[in-house]
Order: structure tokens, then sequence, then C-alpha cells
């Protein structure tokens, strides 16, 4: 803390200049080290309140976990492993099973991925190497943030009133019984939703590595795009995957505006213009009505399962990460 | 200047966050005895929690009812099914809710509790059809073959049948319901088991079900964007959700085989039936003559002895009076809203209900009224 030691030089080199009463010099003193102690001790608690939040957070994410496997006991112990792989959902006769809604996550959010990922790295690209500064590239910035900044029922909104109905006139001409919903339109809003979350972290990514890698390849004679391609991305992927896999997170986890267009059937979808439902999405439809404790229970489970869905995706990314790194 | 100020901010943050943390802690314990022993002296506030439905009615009530009475009522929409558990849990007065309570969530009650019929509303089936300018009318069993996803097109010869001399479309039909749990797929699920075998064991009765056919909405605004959206869509809303946006509804055929367009006044017909002593009646598939079929009561649940918990004999009356009031002068606001009034079986069902309500034994109504 540079505090306690530049301010009394800066106070003595002052005193004389703006003539004030030698007597008060000693107070000043005294008021001085009271500061730098006040200081001290903020620093103190600073200090000691930093890993305490830590732990917070962690015991936390424990509580939640533990939450969901206490409440969602009752629905392990009466529908056992049938949970998971179980193809019907039906609340009337207590027979529940996930699998229609796994599929229906997984589906979406790779689908969504997939459309993404090709946009948020040109994005990335065209920021990051190509026009770093300038007011075009920070209104592009600002308008790429601001796309993170919408609330998803906005998106649930453009994606029912716009989305659909260009995607039921498609299925018209194709034959196909007309709705517009379904998994096709999810997975859109979905890519839309998570480009800024992948893009601004790979445009940070580009954007650091180094002037005198890209320099020397240059000095070897390597044109732009092999630049890019041979030193640039290698050396950013890891950062880039990151940032790839924050957004998948973001697409899993989304419920509303994948509620309202994807149909809400709680299918096994068998192609992109089928309808299906999602994890998350069931569990905000049927929370507040789930009248029976197992029905109760069993959506607690499949917040579980989403949890640990989350968690292993999350682990194999981290995995897929660490071993493209480059140092 | 601004980073000494920064530094002094952050751990001010911090500090104020685990402040809060434990304060919420140490909240929870006391957040379900707001009514405290002393509530006597201090204004009485009634807490409910529970059916969607019943909300825009409740508001305009308890308004009045605040203004006339001084009573303050705190109502949360939370829907019926929560409201329920908010009610067995005692962490409110009453519960609201579309379903009577099921015999293992009386189970969990715990102790006896009255159901007082509230309102009447119905479920309508709106549609799409572009071009046709007629009223729809459906017979039960059409409706249900739709709905199962047996009948798929506009102009199928069943549908033809029931609405003679008018032209139907070849329009695909596309089956919107309520994604969500809710009271009322309920009614319209409880009306279709009772008139038609193949719906009752395929699908059944419930706030959710596994539907055969179609997409979900989110709600009756979802259910009811998905009809505007769609051509040739078919879906269940509210009777007044369906009045208040001008939807088209069809008239349904009810077993007097007569055709009833849903109205005010048809869901109240359908409610002047007998009610049986515990108000636990579902108005579908009435037996009265201009009854509209799929209409349904909601009602008032709380515990017939009130004296639990920390709940006092002032508050008790203030609730029951509260209630009298509703299936009474509270009627009054029902129909400007769009809510079928209370058919006078029910007004009886629901007083004698009402008197039958004790604190540590003692009947709390008669005191007043």
């Amino acid at each position: 803390m540079a505090y306690p030691i530049t301010q009394p030089t800066n106070n003595l080199a002052r005193t004389p200049k703006t003539g004030l009463v030698v007597n008060n010099a000693a107070q000043k003193e005294k008021l001085q080290h009271k500061k730098a102690f006040r200081a001290i001790r903020f620093e103190k608690i600073f200090k000691g309140g930093l890993p305490f939040t830590g732990i917070l957070i962690l015991a936390l994410f424990t509580a939640i976990g533990l939450t969901l496997v206490i409440y969602a006991f009752p629905s392990v112990k009466a529908l056992g492993f049938s949970f998971f792989w179980g193809k019907v959902w039906n609340p009337v006769e207590h027979i529940f099973g996930g699998f229609p809604f796994l599929i229906g996550t997984l589906i979406t959010s790779f689908m969504a991925l997939i459309i993404a990922v090709p946009f948020a790295l040109s994005v990335a690209i065209f920021l990051g190497e190509y026009f770093p500064k300038g007011w075009l590239s920070g209104f592009l910035k600002g308008a790429i943030d601001l796309i993170a900044a919408v609330p998803s029922v906005i998106f649930g909104f453009w994606g029912f009133f716009v989305l659909v109905p260009v995607i039921r006139n498609i299925e018209f001409k194709l034959g196909l019984p007309a709705n517009g919903l379904g998994i096709l339109p999810a997975a859109l809003i979905l890519a839309m939703m998570i480009i800024p979350y992948a893009a601004s972290l790979a445009t940070t990514m580009i954007k650091m590595v180094p002037a005198d890698l890209k320099e020397g390849a240059y000095a070897l004679g390597a044109t732009r795009w092999e630049v890019l391609k041979n030193v640039i991305i290698p050396k950013s992927r890891s950062g880039i995957l990151s940032g790839f896999l924050l957004a998948l997170g973001r697409a899993i986890g989304e419920t509303m505006a994948v509620t309202m267009v994807i149909g809400n059937a709680n299918i096994i979808p068998t192609s992109i213009f089928s309808t299906g439902n999602t994890m998350a999405s069931v569990i905000a439809n049927e929370f507040s009505e789930a009248d029976s404790p197992v029905y109760f229970s069993a959506l607690i489970e499949l917040g579980l399962f989403l949890f640990v869905v989350t968690l292993v995706i999350n682990m194999i990314g981290k995995t897929i990460i660490n071993r493209t790194k480059i140092s | 200047m601004k980073k000494q100020t920064l530094k002094k901010i952050i751990p001010a943050i911090t500090l104020f966050m685990a402040l809060i943390a434990f304060n919420s802690c140490g909240n929870n314990n006391n957040a379900s005895n707001g009514k405290s022993p002393d509530s006597n002296n201090k204004e009485i506030v009634i807490l409910g929690a529970g059916s969607s439905f019943d909300y825009p009615l409740f508001s305009k009530m308890f308004d009045e009812y605040h203004t006339q009475n001084g009573i303050k009522v705190n109502y949360q929409s939370v829907g019926s099914g929560a409201g329920i558990s908010q009610l067995t849990h005692k962490t409110v007065d009453f519960g609201a809710s579309d379903a009577p309570m099921k015999p293992e969530q009386e189970n969990d009650a715990g102790a006896a509790v009255i159901h007082i019929p509230i309102t009447a509303g119905a479920v309508t089936i709106s549609y799409n059809l572009p071009g046709f300018d007629q009223t729809l009318q459906l017979s039960p069993k059409v409706l249900a073959d739709i709905f199962l996803g047996k009948i798929t097109k506009w102009n199928d010869a069943n549908i033809q049948a029931v609405n003679p001399g008018v032209k139907l479309p070849a329009t695909a039909i596309v089956v919107a319901h309520r994604s969500d749990g809710s009271g009322t797929t309920n009614i319209f699920t409880d009306y279709l088991s009772k008139v038609d075998a193949d719906w009752k064991s395929k699908v059944g009765t419930g706030t959710a079900v596994n539907w055969p056919a179609g997409l979900g909405g989110k709600g009756n605004e979802g259910v009811a964007g998905l009809i505007r959206q769609t051509p040739g869509a078919i879906g269940y809303v509210e009777l007044a959700y369906a009045i208040q946006n001008q939807m088209p509804y069809a008239r349904i055929q009810n077993q007097a085989g007569k055709f009833i367009q849903p109205s005010i006044e048809s869901v109240t017909a359908a409610a002047n039936v007998d009610i049986p002593a515990d108000g636990k009646v579902l108005l579908t598939n009435t037996t009265a003559d201009e009854g509209y079929p799929i209409s349904g009561f909601s009602w008032v649940i709380i515990y017939k002895e009130q004296k639990y918990g920390d709940n006092t004999r002032a508050k008790a009356e203030a609730l029951v009076n509260l209630l009298n009031w509703m299936i009474h002068q509270g009627q009054q606001y029902s129909a400007d809203l769009d809510y079928a009034p209370l058919s006078e079986a029910a007004v009886n069902v629901g007083a004698k209900l009402l008197e039958s309500v004790t604190f540590n034994g003692q009947p709390l109504l008669t005191a007043k009224q």
C-alpha cells in the first residue's frame, strides 16, 4: 500500500509552501500516523475477508448440491435409475423419465454452440486482430456486449413472433407439420444469446498474443492468413475454447427463451423441426403446481441431473482446454 | 484519492454482503411467525397464497375490503399447488386453489381443512381458423379426439357432423395446451376424463398430464399466443382471458345435448346444481340444462380448527369474517372482471362451512353475523 509512505512526504513538502502554522506540524504528524494505522488495520481486515468470502462461495455451492440431493431422495427411492433413461413423463401416473429432456437440453445447446462458433470466431478475429482500435470496432464491441445484456425473455419474444413464423413457412414448403416451434428455433435463439460470451473472451485472447511472435512470423515472410492460422489461433486456442465452454454453460441453463419457442412437448426430438423440451424448461414450467411429493421430488432430481450434466461437461471442457494449451 | 475510496469500498461491500448473508440465515426461523402472539394490538394482516386464476378478482375484493373494514390481506399469486403447500406448512392463513385437495395432500395437512367455493370460472376452447367466421360447435367426443390426436384435419367428417351447414377448411389441426402445471388444465382434463373413456385411460386428470399431441405454451398468454400465431390451432384458455382478449371460442355440447356458449351466465348456471356439504364438487360435465360443461369452482382452503401455531382468536375471526364477506357482498365485483358469481346453492354451502370453523372448539362466525 503506497499511501502511508507517499502521503507524509507530500505533506512535508507542502507545509512550507502553504504557510501553515508550525505548531500544527506535530498534530498533523499524529493524524498521519493515525491514518496510517487505520489503513493497516483495514488491510488486515480485507486480507482476512478474502478467504472468508471465498469459503462462503464454496460452502454455498456445496449447500446447493446437498439440498438437491436431500430433496431428490424420495424420487430416487421411488423411481430408481429408470429416471435417467425413462422416456415417459406422466405426472398423473407418477411415471417420471428425464431422458427426453436430457436429449433436448444437449441437442439445443450443442447445436447453438455449433451455430455460434463461426460467428463468434469471426467477430473475435476482426476485433482482436484486424481492427483492434477505432470507432467502428468500439461500436461493434459495444453492440455485441449489449446482446449479452438483453433479458432472455426478450429473445423469447423475438423468437416467438419473428423467427417462428419464418420457420413455419419453411416447414410448410417442405410439407412438414407446420407449427414453427421446436429444436431449430430454440437452437437459433440460444446461438444468438451465447455469441457475446464466446466472442468477448476470444477477442481478448487474440489481442493478448505477443507482438514479437507475430512480427517474427511476418519477418519470415508469412502472409496475414498464415500468421493468423499458424501463430495467433494456436497461441490463443485454449482461451478461445474457455470462452466457448462458458457459452455452452449459458446455453444449457437457459430457460425462458427456450420454453417460449421449443414447443414444450415431452418427447424425444426426431429431427430439428421436431418439438421437444429441456430440463430447465420443464422445471420452470411444472414446479409451482407439482402437487404430490414424488412429482416435486422428481423435478428436483431433474435439477440435480442438470447440475451434474453441467459439471461433467465443464470437466470435459477443462481437460480439452488444458490439452490444447501452448505455453 | 479515487484508489483510496475504492480500497475502502471493496472491504465494506464484502462485509456488508457477509452481514446480509448472516442476517438472512437468522431471519429464516422468524419468517414463519410473522404473526407474533401480541398481534392483538397490531394491525391484523391476513396472508393468503395460491391460484393465479383468482388473483385479479381477489385484488379487487381485498382492496375493497381494506377500504371498508381496514383489514389488510396480502395475497401471493403463486399457483394452486404452491398455495396448498404453503397452507400445509402454515406460512399463510388461507390457500386458494382451482382444484380440491387430493387425499394425500389432506393427509399432509395434518388436520381437517375445509374448502369454501369462492368463485367460478370456465375453460373455453379457442381456435384459429382463417376465413372461418362462424362459431364452431364441438361435441365432447370430437373434442377428446382432437386432443388425443385422432382427428387431425379441420374438415374431418366428425367435426363436420356437429357443424351442419358450415364449410370447414382442410387445414391441419395444431393442438395447443398448457406447458405449466395449472388449475385450468385440471378442469379441462377432468372434463375430458368424464366424457371420454379413452381419454380417461390414456391420459387422465391432473394439473399437468402427459399430452398425447400438440404444443405447450406457458400460461394462458402462452397458449393464446400459440393459437393466434398458428393457423389451424385449437387450445384451451380461461374464459376471462378469452373474453378480455376477444378470442373466438367454440360452443360445447353439454349433457342435456345443447350447444352452450361459454359466458358468465352459463357458468353460474352450471354451478346451480346440488352441491355436497363439503363444497368439493367439480362442475365439469354439469347436469344443468343451460350450464356450460367445462366450468369449475375455485376454492379458498383453511384449517377447520384455527387454533394452531401462534394464531390468535382475533386473527381467526378476521379471516372468517373476510371469507364470509367474500362469498356474500364480495360477489358483486365478479361480473365486471369476467368471473361468474357464485350460484345461490354454492353461497349457502359456503356459509354453512364457515359456521363450522372453530377456534379452540368455539365457533367463530356466529359472533358477528
